[in-house]
């Protein structure tokens, strides 16, 4: 943007400013330099990743809370690249009045850059009435709350196909040594356990994280998230031996190690819902449920079905979770009003009833959901003692997002050869100092 | 080049035989610039200010805030993912070319002599009309692990099942660790418990489903065994896991096992096969026994389970393999052109003075055809110098690191790392190997204009 139309548009808007501040006949509010309240106050651009049906269901929540307030709201497609998008935008001096960051580490970013503007006290105050406190901190940044949840994801669910437990007659396990054994029985009828998507890194990471929240508990966790404990730490290589327990025996893969190694994410899901189907379960987060109804036959409930990422030795319901958080980024008051309006219920009914959709919010009655599935999911989400954001998407991303390095690469070694933890260990921490020494 | 377009100018106006007066020097000299400005402003835009930026970039941090000297190249140079890269492109520049070249010549030299080489040609050919990616994703079908699904796979397997190499009749099935079974050598399963004329020896197996059982399988029983030693084997699971060691209602017999029975020496004294419950007795025994019964290997055999082409062992072969199908036509093509060009009174000369067709080959033939095999593997090393999509696309990514090759880490260091500085000294690297190749091919150029 050029010098002289950026004179052009402080002219303008200071105009405006004087206008209206006129217009409300001396009414001037605190921090007023953002424009005068009128009738419906402002209208506001939002920002978010969506397109398609996820669009149409984001605006049916704009459109009620329009209908709540008066105050216009329009949709604006970010394109993949939430980050890329805003940064071009903040640094162009016209950001959208609220962004949807999919992406917990982007929020982190965004805040340290100053971008971001504090919630306002309404919208914590609806938090606090409709949200579990964990999400208050989820979305805070050095004790300063930026953010509100809106949409939630589960990467804790860890799915099944009905008629290979039934033949097996197996139950859902509920603990981490029941499952080995539900393992044993259900290799036995001649199905292998678990289908694991190897060829991509990404899968793993989720593994050991749900793991180590459970082996280790959320305090570790969130340490060695900030790399605090080195990746050397005796709780990794618990977990790590943990995770041993499962894929070191190559008959609870199915295609054995190596076969593991060459899947990738999508036929990791698909191969349990083929005929014969080649494993049990397949883990991974909610949206596995999109894979299997849309790459396959099935269908929710009685083809397929899924349980919570079984508790380790006594450890209280964890998830691991991901999801979409509501940013500030203008002073516009009607930027506070969405985020307000955001924490409510009927802001999540409006969305939830379209399905596709799992809110945070805890007054929201569960009923509204489309399908068992997405409901039971919701549920187990909310009565997670503790919710811990993945991990991996909080690390640099030469450690923590890149195929063929860092977090990726060892746990695929280590699925490899699953006998040395602390080789594994140990090559992590390599890769984690050199990506955190910046 | 102002010279040039000025002459072409003259000689166009003489021939038409229209006066046109030279234009003064400074006049001429201007209108070439302006004739240059927009290639030159492109060619600055998108080609010399990237370079030059890019060289910059490499001596600084990520985010371009200080200048780090030679620190990118250090850390490049010390970097396991580079050093494979480079080796990797080290083996691709070494084979590729070579192995594409060579195929191309000897498929345009046997096309030459066929009716329908042209038909021929375009069918080699066809490959070079489809993207790197769509090749990539074609051939990562090919070379998939499993018989069913990997093409190259699924015709080693027929074949090792014509040459009868093929899987026994029950290849998952094994004995659940705590029944008195053990594993012999050769993957056989063995009873722990010795048995006389007169018992029922159980051989109760896992690890494989009701569909996995033949047909004519029924309800499992236990033979009546008289005077002779009696077996049976089964499938071992009822929903849940069932009691293991006993034949429970529900579970069915596997018919077709081949059961050896030992003596006390483990000398292998006689065998059978199980009916369709599971059962079978062995009536002549010689000598009282004890016995142990054995399921012969046989009856695991896996057959072929298939090769793991993209694995880390064979992945980057396997790539050149698939790089070469789509690059041969190129080859065959280029090749094949030059060598309808050949002066036909030279090989008739050759063949005239007495030598063989080898001999006209390799003394006539091929170096004729060497400026035209140049300029096919010169081609061939820049495409395999900046190789990147089919690498991309066809490594799974639990073998990307054994397959990287030098473009691929840059394009992972800087837009998925976002380690532009460390990214941009890659960069630098695969230029710097690339001007060689480019000095090469220009001179050549230069020789033959």
């Amino acid at each position: 943007m050029t010098e002289r139309r950026r004179y052009l548009i402080w002219g303008m808007f200071l105009a405006l400013v004087m206008v209206l501040s006129a217009c409300a006949g001396g009414d001037i509010e605190e921090g007023g330099d953002d424009g005068g309240d009128t009738e419906g106050g402002e209208a506001i651009q939002v920002a978010a990743v969506w397109t398609g049906e996820e669009q149409a269901s984001f605006e049916a929540v704009l459109d009620a809370f329009t209908e709540e307030t008066g105050i216009d709201a329009t949709y604006k497609s970010t394109g993949d690249d939430v980050g890329a998008f805003l940064g071009t935008q903040i640094e162009g001096g016209n950001p959208p009045d609220v962004a949807m960051l999919p992406q917990p580490g982007l929020l982190r970013d965004l805040a340290a850059d100053g971008s971001l503007k504090e919630v306002g006290e309404e919208a914590a105050q609806g938090l606090e009435d409709n949200y579990a406190p964990v999400w208050t901190e989820l979305g805070s940044q050095d004790g300063t709350l930026y953010g509100v949840y809106f949409k939630a994801a589960s990467k804790s669910t860890w799915w099944y196909n009905t008629s290979v437990f039934e033949q097996a007659g197996v139950e859902a396990p509920s603990d981490w040594d029941e499952m080995l054994e539900t393992a044993q029985t259900v290799n036995s009828s001649g199905t292998p356990w678990v289908s694991m998507g190897g060829a991509d890194g990404w899968t793993l990471t989720d593994w050991f994280e749900n793991i180590y929240v459970r082996t280790a508990g959320p305090e570790m966790y969130d340490q060695l998230a900030n790399h605090e404990i080195p990746w050397t730490d005796e709780s990794v290589i618990t977990a790590l031996e943990t995770f041993g327990e499962l894929v070191g025996d190559e008959s609870n893969l199915a295609g054995g190690t190596s076969g593991a190694l060459q899947t990738d994410f999508t036929t990791s899901v698909t191969q349990v819902f083929s005929d014969p189907p080649e494993a049990a379960t397949v883990y991974e987060g909610d949206f596995v449920a999109g894979v299997i109804t849309g790459e396959t036959g099935a269908e929710a409930g009685t083809d397929f079905d899924f349980f919570d990422f079984p508790s380790i030795d006594g450890s209280e319901p964890a998830a691991i979770s991901g999801g979409d958080v509501a940013v500030a980024l203008t002073d516009s008051e009607s930027a506070q009003e969405l985020l307000t309006f955001l924490t409510t219920p009927e802001a999540a009914q409006a969305w939830a009833e379209r399905g596709g959709f799992i809110s945070p919010n805890e007054s929201m009655d569960t009923a509204v959901y489309p399908d068992d599935n997405t409901r039971q999911i919701a549920e187990a989400l909310l009565s997670a003692e503790v919710i811990r954001f993945d991990m991996s998407d909080l690390q640099p991303a030469e450690f923590g997002g890149t195929v063929g390095k860092g977090l990726f690469l060892r746990f695929q070694d280590f699925l490899k050869n699953p006998d040395d933890p602390e080789a594994i260990a140990k090559a992590l921490e390599e890769d984690a100092a050199a990506a955190f020494k910046e | 080049m102002a010279a040039t377009a000025a002459e072409v100018r003259t000689n166009v106006g003489t021939k038409t035989k229209v006066k046109v007066k030279p234009p003064p020097g400074g006049a001429r000299k201007w209108v070439a610039v302006a004739f240059l400005i927009p290639a030159l402003v492109l060619l600055g835009a998108i080609v010399i200010y990237p370079t030059v930026d890019t060289i910059v970039q490499s001596f600084q941090n990520d985010d371009r805030t200080a200048t780090v000297g030679l620190q990118n190249y250090e850390t490049v140079v010390k970097r396991d993912s580079t050093l494979a890269a480079i080796k990797n492109n080290a083996i691709w520049v070494l084979t590729a070319p070579a192995i594409i070249t060579g195929l191309g010549l000897i498929f345009a030299i046997l096309t030459e002599r066929v009716r329908y080489s042209t038909a021929i040609k375009i069918i080699v050919f066809m490959p070079m009309a489809i993207s790197f990616l769509a090749t990539g994703v074609i051939w990562r079908v090919m070379y998939d692990d499993s018989t069913e699904l990997g093409f190259i796979n699924a015709g080693i397997r027929g074949a090792t099942n014509m040459v009868g190499a093929g899987a026994g009749p029950y290849p998952t099935a094994e004995a659940l660790p705590d029944a008195p079974l053990q594993k012999a050598e050769g993957g056989a399963v063995v009873t722990k418990d010795a048995f006389e004329a007169g018992d029922v020896a159980h051989l109760g197996l896992v690890g494989l489903t009701e569909a996995d059982l033949p047909e004519e399988a029924v309800q499992a029983a236990e033979p009546q065994a008289g005077q002779g030693l009696g077996v049976v084997v089964w499938r071992d699971f009822t929903p849940g896991g069932g009691e293991p060691g006993v034949v429970d209602q529900g579970e069915l017999g596997m018919p077709g096992a081949t059961v050896e029975v030992l003596n006390a020496d483990g000398q292998v004294v006689t065998s059978t096969t199980t009916g369709a419950d599971g059962s079978a007795v062995i009536e002549d025994l010689e000598g009282g026994g004890p016995f142990k019964t054995r399921l012969a290997a046989s009856n695991f055999d896996q057959g072929f389970t298939g090769i793991e082409w993209l694995g880390s062992a064979l992945v980057t072969p396997a790539i050149i393999g698939a790089f070469s199908w789509m690059w041969a036509g190129f080859a065959v093509v280029v090749i094949g052109a030059g060598l309808a060009a050949l002066p036909r009174d030279v090989l008739e000369a050759a063949r005239v003075d007495g030598a063989n067709e080898w001999q006209t080959f390799r003394h006539v033939t091929l170096p004729l055809l060497a400026p035209v095999l140049g300029v096919v593997f010169v081609t061939l090393i820049i495409n395999v110098l900046k190789l990147f999509d089919i690498v991309f696309v066809m490594a799974p990514g639990s073998v990307q690191d054994e397959a990287n090759v030098i473009a691929l880490d840059m394009y992972k260091t800087s837009f998925t790392a976002f380690r532009y500085g460390l990214g941009s000294a890659i960069a630098v690297l695969l230029f710097l190997l690339v001007i060689p190749v480019m000095i090469m091919n220009i001179r050549r150029f230069r020789r033959e204009g």
